[in-house]
């Protein structure tokens, strides 16, 4: 226990306090505004999937195309528990069982996919998505194609809070352990690792499922918060819409993907009255930042103070490196 | 009993045999050079010693003394838990991440704690984590890398490069060292630095050192005794006087006598 109480965790914790109180006044005196409201659980459930899938591409080098498969399990399996039980204990139990069946079959996909190696673990994560959604278009349990819909909305500014803070949290810790080393060193060098006494296999199976779980919590909150799901809405462009977050934030960089959904939340809303002209400005952006960033906004590093002296010098000389 | 006993291991690919019915044996703290022409089968040897490859046929036995292995049937990370570590060819270091992490890597088997101790940093999080950081930089310490701990290893000179890689090959806690062409690339005063590096941990921590080179003078400097392949077969074996003089070993290098 002691462990837990140095300064460093005590400061974070006094200043996700206060971050929460800010905001919970500003809803509350209604400075953010309902429309705002809803742009800000978007960015709450990005960032939780953004950080799920920085797991298994960023941190661990897989690239998978198929996260929205595991989104969409969450989604259904939280909408059928609040249709039977339309309160917060039904959407935990949602949860529970989400996580449940996201972990089964991202086990049996991990497997056998994580065998192959880049373009052809991504188009073979890109099937099983597909499977996911087919199988949810022709389940009655899911109300097929149309989905479900009426579901009810529970998602609240603390709700949200506390499972994108959780997220944080467990990804971080993910990141800076034992097992996040060895993620990084099979991305690294799968064959170096693996002479390093890295059980390679075992390390992507775990980050691969660690992934899938947090995207299924992600798909539950989603349902809740959107009041209808349907199977179209988790196909290959939200995989894309993910892996976006995850390239323009920085491969394994936890900051980058939450300061680049922040920033895409904002221009979504921003870029909200010219609808069409929209999604070009949107592409346009995500290029100029690819042109100028490939390695994305914070490459592989975190935001901290140790930047800041020599950031402007790093900014520049990264970007002559990778050109 | 030898620390290392190769039974009759060949290796085919397809209609090729790149190793064909080598047998050898390797005894504790020898430092073995493995030489011979271009395509002789060294590295494909060493890459069945280490589980890269399986062997088509015959076994490859590891003794560390209280009871033997046969490695042949293992995972490479298996065998690098059970003591025998290696280099490659081609510098293979985790080359974003810090020497400190590099090492670390190689460490990771200290950690005392599964994924939920990691997630959630209960149990041994934190003693292991403190265990694991004072051990690496001591060993770096003893290997000379300390003071480029924070480097990242791609920024290291290539010298240096070469040095940690064996440095973490050795942070694994092998005992049993397989280095594959450590002097390749390097300038004769690197190769010099690396002689005595190579030297200097195998007096220190008591190892078995086998080295695949083709710098001659580094071969015939530290090595004890010297095995030759062509051809993918064992043709001598001896210390390195015996060695120079091998009529069949002069042949595989620079070719039959021709009557003018």
């Amino acid at each position: 226990m002691k462990n837990y109480l140095n300064k460093r965790n005590l400061i974070t914790f006094a200043l996700l306090l206060v971050i929460f109180f800010v905001v919970q006044f500003l809803i509350k005196e209604k400075i953010i505004t309902s429309y705002m409201r809803s742009n800000l659980y978007w960015i709450g459930i990005y960032i939780m999937l953004g950080l799920s899938l920085n797991m298994i591409i960023g941190i661990t080098g897989q690239l998978s195309l198929g996260h929205a498969g595991f989104m969409s399990i969450g989604a259904f399996s939280a909408a059928v528990a609040l249709k039977s039980d339309p309160t917060l204990s039904g959407l935990f139990i949602g949860i529970g069982i989400g996580i449940l069946i996201s972990l089964i079959v991202s086990f049996i996909v991990a497997v056998p996919t994580l065998r192959l190696k880049g373009d052809y673990l991504a188009i073979a994560t890109l099937g099983v998505s597909e499977i996911i959604r087919i199988v949810l278009n022709n389940l009655s349990i899911t109300g097929g194609a149309s989905g479900i819909s009426n579901i009810k909305m529970l998602m609240s500014w603390p709700l949200l809070y506390v499972f994108v803070v959780l997220t944080i949290l467990l990804t971080h810790n993910f990141k800076n352990s034992a097992v996040g080393r060895a993620c990084i060193s099979i991305k690294e060098d799968e064959i170096a690792a693996e002479a390093m006494g890295i059980n390679t296999t075992y390390y992507k199976v775990i980050a691969f499922m660690f992934g899938a779980a947090i995207a299924a919590v992600a798909g539950a909150l989603f349902s809740t918060t959107y009041y209808i799901v349907k199977p179209d809405s988790f196909g290959v462009s939200t995989s894309i819409n993910i892996l976006i977050l995850v390239v323009f934030g920085g491969m394994g960089s936890l900051s980058g993907t939450i300061i680049a959904t922040f920033l895409i939340g904002l221009v979504n809303i921003v870029l909200q009255p010219y609808a069409e002209l929209r999604m070009i400005m949107y592409a346009l952006v995500l290029i100029v930042v690819m042109i100028f960033r490939p390695q994305g906004l914070f490459g592989s590093q975190e935001l901290s103070l140790k930047l800041l002296p020599n950031f402007k010098q790093n900014w520049f000389k990264r970007k002559e490196k990778s050109s | 009993m030898s620390l290392l006993s190769i039974e009759q291991v060949t290796r085919n690919f397809g209609g090729l045999t790149a190793v064909s019915n080598v047998s050898l044996k390797i005894e504790k703290n020898e430092l073995v050079g493995l030489i011979g022409p271009n395509g002789a089968g060294k590295t494909t040897l060493f890459n069945v010693l280490t589980g890269v490859y399986t062997p088509s046929s015959g076994r490859v036995m590891f003794n560390n003394g209280d009871k033997e292995i046969e490695l042949s049937k293992l995972p490479p990370y298996k065998i690098t838990r059970k003591g025998v570590a290696r280099t490659f060819q081609n510098i293979r270091l985790f080359k974003e991440l810090s020497v400190l992490d590099n090492v670390k890597i190689a460490m990771n088997h200290e950690a005392k704690y599964g994924l939920f101790g990691a997630l959630l940093r209960i149990g041994h999080f934190y003693k292991s984590e403190a265990y694991i950081d004072e051990k690496a930089r001591a060993f770096l310490k003893e290997v000379n890398l300390d003071e480029l701990a924070d480097t990242k290893a791609k920024n290291l000179p290539y010298g240096k490069q070469r040095q940690l890689e064996i440095a973490r090959a050795l942070a694994t806690g092998a005992k049993l060292l397989f280095l594959d062409e450590p002097a390749a690339g390097m300038n004769p005063q690197e190769t010099h630095a690396l002689t005595g590096f190579i030297k200097e941990i195998k007096e220190k921590m008591n190892l078995t050192i086998v080295l695949i080179e083709h710098d001659m003078s580094l071969v015939m400097e530290i090595c004890e005794r010297i095995f030759v392949l062509d051809y993918g077969k064992l043709i001598a074996s001896g210390s390195p006087e015996e060695i120079k003089n091998n009529p069949k070993v002069i042949e595989a290098y620079l070719g039959d006598e021709v009557e003018v």
